[in-house]
């Protein structure tokens, strides 16, 4: 019995229960902070061709259609002939990958009846991968550690032990590190058997009906979307911190019809630092921002993200080349939305946010004993912080909360477990959200200092300090961030600092942009927030216009 | 005469308010509906209607065990106190900002739901204790009793305190009490140290807020249901059920309202543990159906699976992280949105979709002719033939096939150009698919084969539905049991008397002090038995206790059971073992090399329930008379086939009817598909079982 068109809707539906699952086994497994936390992970089903036909949604645009692109180099690298029952795949190259060499991309091929039918998918950010340590330091990307090119992690069930050999000998938590290695595994594994299972219920051999099925209708539906965005070309640009000099990023966007391109020439060289970004992550981003805002229904395959068309010229900072250093692509990169939306505006008014803070304030601290002598153990703290997101054009910005980005915080009681700091604030930032009709969402203030007998070592990666959000249609910018001690000395926004015992470490991330006027604000609103202090006595008065 | 056999239970629903009375095993229910201005009138008429019919005086009532969605009902519709917050200096907006993270990724038009308690309404004070409850910032009594008097002065009916790490060192959170005490002698205030004092603000804080936001509200409540029972001449102790599925008494469900949130759902999976224990079920998943969510429980050798953290008070309908988590012992449900009135519509792709959104009661789905133009999972029952259009409720709701087919046919049929019984097979299929997929998700998170599990099906919809249900997750049989419309009211009678205490402790078992946990095990023994004893002052008792643990450097603890004992140095290794065997049941493997760490620890005391006797298997019956026939559509046979229609009351010990069926009752139906066969059982349930086993 051929499936109707109603079980190609039920097994599709499943498909996505299916990858939600398998991301659900890493998520609960996974070693890696970022992981568990920020759901730095991606799960996702593919034929045999290399056509993605679900993927689960997790914490990160930017390993959408990176991942989306990866099995075909599998495919092409590993050669039809060499893919065995039992084999499994593995790299983290940044270009074949998702940008970093954090990320590892393992790749199991499915079998059914003795055929190869389909390829499972996932990537996770690890702990560590050697070299300098996860920072923007590096010069090259042989500085930032260990890179497997596309291989065999497993032949016919078997693993392979140099491989484990040499990346053991090579990371800072082996055991952590091949465990997610494993894990990664583990959870194509799920996929398999779910699917599997799901296939002998239906009745069917291949996936090759049920891909046409998907990936068709969603490349109908997204192109069907985008020609309802008014025909025209639209520019943007942004100017942002970048690490050693300002970069100026620029995006062409072009609407024909059901066509869209957009393309970021006239945007800044490659910094001699680790936040240059490979191009396929920028296109994550950027389509991740697009799709937001044009057919945000559509589930994530070839079909849907396919019709959006992005390119960055090579050699530019959004589609840096080899060998350049790519550690920490995701501040530049988590910017990237704000510059297409920016420029969708123009053609969609009403429909896109102000720019927000939009790339994390991360913070990976390295506690030292104060007296090397003393027999203190070394302690490593990761957090995740959030600025403010822009204003909506129907509703104030979201104050301290990830965009584009989905990550998570962590409770300051268990991260105070971990590793021997105090975090003596962690609360709003009054007066940080961009004013206007709508308010932009504001950021926050952080305040950590080192427990007894320790100082503190962190990586700043920040961005918005010297080129805060812009507001939209008369709406004002967010609040600048600000790097600082709190006895008010100054610190760099990006780089390795000391922070002594008896210092305490002040972080005043950016708020969103505000959107519209803002003496044309609801006066109840002002005054609420003004009453509960997220809008300053002064801004009240100058900005908004509001008379007590 | 009082006779203490004689006990009623009552469930205050949305809808309804269900009473079940009970004598020497015989259940009474009654139906009436809620009183949303004074549920406690409900009450009294629900009790005196099942009284009638069982023919006893309520002057004669013995125990009245209640439960309620008064608590979630506050929340949702915060209906609560005006509450004031207390916390520590640089942490004022711990409830507001969350955990930073957007629960739709793609929705740049997101609303985060509003904080209980707005931010003017929020204080802070310069003390701060460290995570091993050291003081780092001693708390200024001054200062203390300042803002107390601003408190008292500015008219709070209800205060929350909350300092960070105040579950290792509540020093602080008394102080302020007394401050405020001192000021207002009978103000309502609630300690997170008292209400949930485990490690993480965020959800200590949500529980500590939560409680007193609704205290004020449920204690009066409570207050008038004691009152007005007495005035009626019920005499008889009142008894709360919790949503950690035990019983508590009145007076601490009043100081601690929150743990009533979840009562009714656990209500209908402790009437679910009760049919598990008779039939010797040892692995249950409980499938409960109404007409706008559906929710499935996991029950393991008799006892419902319970948890730590849940969420309530969604915004977006069911969706994860939408709400507001609390930490406070709950049987562990997964509800989603999919139930008789859960409307289907059609997406941009031309997909079926089905819920979150429902039809409700009012208007209801479409057949139900008042007024719904969508189409809904009853129209679509309805049109496959497996609802009665002329016997549903008992002939109270009479069906119209034709305004569930125009519903059908416009919103879907037509559009998708399919013939309308191959879009009402859409519906319904989907819907099953999303229960499926939910009952599937939940058992590996527990790590456990769904496959092995008996499926215990009650609630109005879930009898047309389990049967599929099975199908698609390969489980072989299923129990539908009788009374299923008012479960969760009977639940209640068959609940322990039971209290959970939990305290955040961190660890490394590397550095295992024992002293220290034996002295924190020994306060909250304490603690939960002298709760459990007020309830039920010589009830024999059993002790449970689980470790919360992980690798070092995980962010997830899993429940590790342990043999509840003094600790010694020396059970370091027991412990470890204990935990490996826990992990390895829910991941496959455990890894070797890493330290283990215990963060947080929970203890339950509770009554031991009477033996059930096992209601063992009947033998087999005559054979099978010519019941009428009647036709349903068969989903895995993707085609209609001719069924036999038996009343549910033909269902006697050991009569035995082969799929295709339909086993028709007042309250709902129960379909048997071509692969199942249907067992009627001596305690009037149900038993479907694969015909091929």
């Amino acid at each position: 019995m051929a499936p109707s068109s109603i079980d190609y809707q039920i097994m599709w539906n499943r498909l996505i229960a299916v990858v939600e699952e398998q991301a659900m086994t890493l998520i609960r497994t996974a070693f890696s902070t970022s992981v568990r936390e920020a759901g730095d992970l991606s799960a996702g089903l593919f034929d045999r061709k290399g056509r993605m036909m679900a993927q689960a949604v997790t914490g990160t645009p930017g390993h959408v259609n990176a991942m989306a692109e990866s099995v075909t180099h599998f495919a092409r690298e590993i050669g039809a002939q060499n893919i065995f029952e039992g084999d499994v795949f593995i790299t983290n190259d940044p270009w074949l990958g998702t940008g970093h060499l954090h990320d590892f991309t393992v790749v199991t091929p499915i079998f059914r009846g003795g055929l190869h039918i389909g390829f499972f998918a996932c990537t996770a950010h690890v702990v560590d991968i050697g070299g300098r340590g996860f920072g923007p330091d590096g010069n090259e990307v042989y500085e930032e550690g260990l890179l497997i090119p596309i291989m065999k992690f497993a032949e016919r069930g078997a693993v392979d032990e140099v491989l484990l050999r040499i990346v053991r000998a090579n990371v800072r938590e082996p055991d952590q590190v091949v465990g997610d290695m494993y894990s990664l595994a583990a959870c194509n594994e799920i996929g398999d058997r779910r699917l599997q299972a799901m296939l002998d219920e239906f009745g069917i051999d291949d996936l090759d009906g049920l891909s046409d099925f998907i990936v068709e209708t969603s490349r109908k539906a997204t192109h069907t979307a985008i020609a309802a965005v008014p025909a025209g070309t639209y520019r943007n640009t942004m100017e942002v911190d970048g690490y050693d000099a300002p970069v100026t990023m620029a995006v062409t966007l072009t609407v024909n019809g059901d066509r869209l391109t957009a393309d970021f020439a006239g945007t800044s060289g490659m910094s001699r630092f680790g936040v240059n970004v490979p191009e396929v992550y920028t296109r994550a981003y950027a389509c991740y921002g697009l799709k937001c805002a044009i057919a945000p229904q559509v589930p994530n395959n070839t079909g849907s993200l396919e019709p959006f068309e992005i390119t960055a010229p090579e050699g530019s900072i959004l589609a840096a080349k080899r060998p350049a250093p790519v550690s920490v692509r995701h501040v530049l990169g988590h910017l990237v939305p704000d510059v297409v939306l920016g420029a969708l505006h123009k053609a969609m008014p009403d429909t896109v946010p102000a720019e927000g803070a939009s790339a994390l304030w991360n913070i990976q601290i390295s506690a030292r004993p104060s007296d090397p002598a003393s027999a203190l153990p070394n302690r490593e703290v990761l957090m995740f912080n959030s600025g403010g997101t822009g204003a909506r054009a129907t509703a104030d910005g979201l104050s301290a909360t990830a965009f584009p980005s989905g990550v998570s915080t962590m409770s300051v009681e268990a991260t105070e477990h971990v590793g021997p700091i105090t975090v003596w604030r962690k609360d709003l930032r009054e007066g940080s959200g961009g004013v206007g009709a709508l308010r932009g969402g504001l950021g926050q203030t952080i305040e950590i200092e080192p427990r007894q007998g320790y100082d503190l070592w962190f990586n700043a990666m920040f961005d918005r300090v010297e080129n805060p959000a812009r507001g939209r249609d008369g709406g004002g910018p967010g609040g600048a961030g600000r790097v600082e001690l709190t006895d008010g000395t100054p610190l760099k926004s990006k780089g390795r600092q000391l922070v002594r015992n008896g210092q305490r470490l002040r972080l005043s991330l950016p708020g969103g942009g505000g959107y519209g006027d803002p003496t044309q604000r609801d006066r109840a609103k002002v005054a609420t927030d003004l009453e509960a202090g997220m809008i300053t006595p002064e801004q009240a008065k100058a900005d908004y216009g509001y008379e007590t | 005469m009082v006779d203490g056999s004689l006990r009623v239970g009552v469930d205050i629903g949305g809808t309804f308010t269900d009473v079940a009375l009970e004598r020497d095993g015989r259940v009474s229910t009654a139906k009436v509906l809620t009183d949303y201005a004074e549920p406690e009138r409900a009450i009294l008429d629900g009790i005196a209607r099942a009284a009638a019919t069982a023919n006893v005086t309520v002057k004669d009532i013995g125990q009245v065990i209640h439960g309620t969605t008064l608590v979630t009902n506050a929340l949702i519709e915060r209906r609560g106190a005006k509450t004031a917050f207390v916390t520590t200096e640089g942490f004022r907006d711990v409830i507001e900002m969350r955990s930073e993270n957007r629960f739709e990724q793609y929705d740049l038009n997101l609303l985060l739901p509003e904080p209980l308690v707005p931010r003017k309404d929020r204080f802070t004070l310069h003390e701060r204790v460290g995570h091993d409850g050291a003081v780092l910032l001693p708390l200024d009594p001054e200062e203390a009793d300042a803002l107390a008097r601003r408190i008292v002065a500015e008219g709070f009916e209800a205060v929350a305190v909350g300092f960070l790490h105040a579950y290792a060192n509540d020093g602080h959170e008394r102080m302020m009490e007394a401050a405020l005490r001192k000021h207002s002698p009978d103000l309502s205030i609630s300690l997170s140290s008292v209400i949930s004092p485990q490690m993480r603000e965020l959800p200590r804080f949500n529980t500590v807020i939560a409680n007193a936001y609704v205290r004020p509200q449920v204690a009066a409540y409570l207050g008038r249901l004691v009152a007005k029972l007495r005035e009626a001449g019920i005499g008889a102790p009142v008894f709360m059920l919790h949503s950690g599925g035990g019983l508590i008494s009145v007076e601490t469900a009043a100081e601690q309202p929150v743990r009533l949130l979840e009562s009714g759902p656990a209500g209908g999976a402790i009437f679910a543990a009760g049919f598990a224990r008779a039939h010797t079920l040892d692995k249950v998943l409980s499938f409960d159906m109404g007409g706008t969510t559906a929710k499935i429980c996991l029950i393991e050798d008799g006892e419902p699976k319970t948890a730590n953290t849940f969420e309530v008070a969604r915004t977006y309908r069911f969706k994860k992280g939408s709400g507001m988590v609390v930490s406070t012992p709950v049987v562990e449900m997964v509800e989603i949105g999919a139930g008789g009135g859960s409307i289907a519509s059609m997406d941009t792709m031309g997909r079926i979709q089905v819920g979150p959104r429902s039809a409700g009661s009012e208007p209801g789905p479409a057949c139900y002719q008042r007024g719904g133009e969508e189409p809904t999972v009853t129209d679509a029952n309805l049109l496959l033939g497996r609802l009665d259009p002329d016997n549903f409720a008992g002939g109270a709701i009479p069906l119209s096939s034709a305004k569930a087919a125009v519903a059908i046919d416009d919103r879907l049929a037509a559009p998708l150009s399919l013939p309308a019984q191959d879009a009402a097979f859409g519906v319904t299929e989907m819907v099953d698919e999303n229960m499926a997929n939910a009952a599937r998700v939940h058992t590996v998170e527990n790590g456990r084969d769904i496959e092995h599990f008996t499926m215990i099906a009650f609630g109005g919809g879930a009898p047309l539905h389990a049967c599929r249900l099975c199908e698609k997750l390969g489980i072989d049989a299923l129990l539908v049991p009788p009374g299923a419309g008012v479960g969760s009211a009977i639940g209640f009678l068959k609940a322990p008397f039971s209290y959970e205490a939990t305290k955040g402790l961190f660890q490394r078992l590397d550095a295992f002090d024992s002293d220290a946990v034996n002295a924190a095990l020994t306060q909250l023994e304490r603690e939960a038995t002298a709760f459990v004893k007020a309830g039920a002052s010589d009830a024999k008792t059993v002790t449970r206790l689980t470790a919360f643990m992980r690798y070092s450097g995980q962010g997830w603890e899993i429940p590790v059971p342990l043999e509840h004992r003094r600790f010694t140095a020396a059970d370091v290794g027991p412990i470890t073992q204990a935990f490996e065997t826990a992990y390895g049941t829910l991941f496959g493997r455990t890894i070797d090399g890493l330290s283990i760490e215990i963060t947080n620890w929970s203890l339950v005391v509770g009554s031991v329930l009477p033996p059930v006797a096992d209601v063992g298997r009947p033998s087999e019956a005559d054979t099978e008379p010519p019941w009428p026939k009647r036709c349903f559509y068969d989903t895995a046979q993707r085609k209609t086939v001719e069924a036999r229609a038996v009343e549910r009351v033909a269902m006697k010990p050991g009569v035995t009817v082969e799929g295709p069926a339909v086993i028709v009752e007042d309250e709902t139906s129960t379909i048997v598909t071509s692969a199942f066969r249907a067992i009627g059982q001596r305690d009037g349930s149900l038993l479907l079982t694969r015909k091929e086993s």
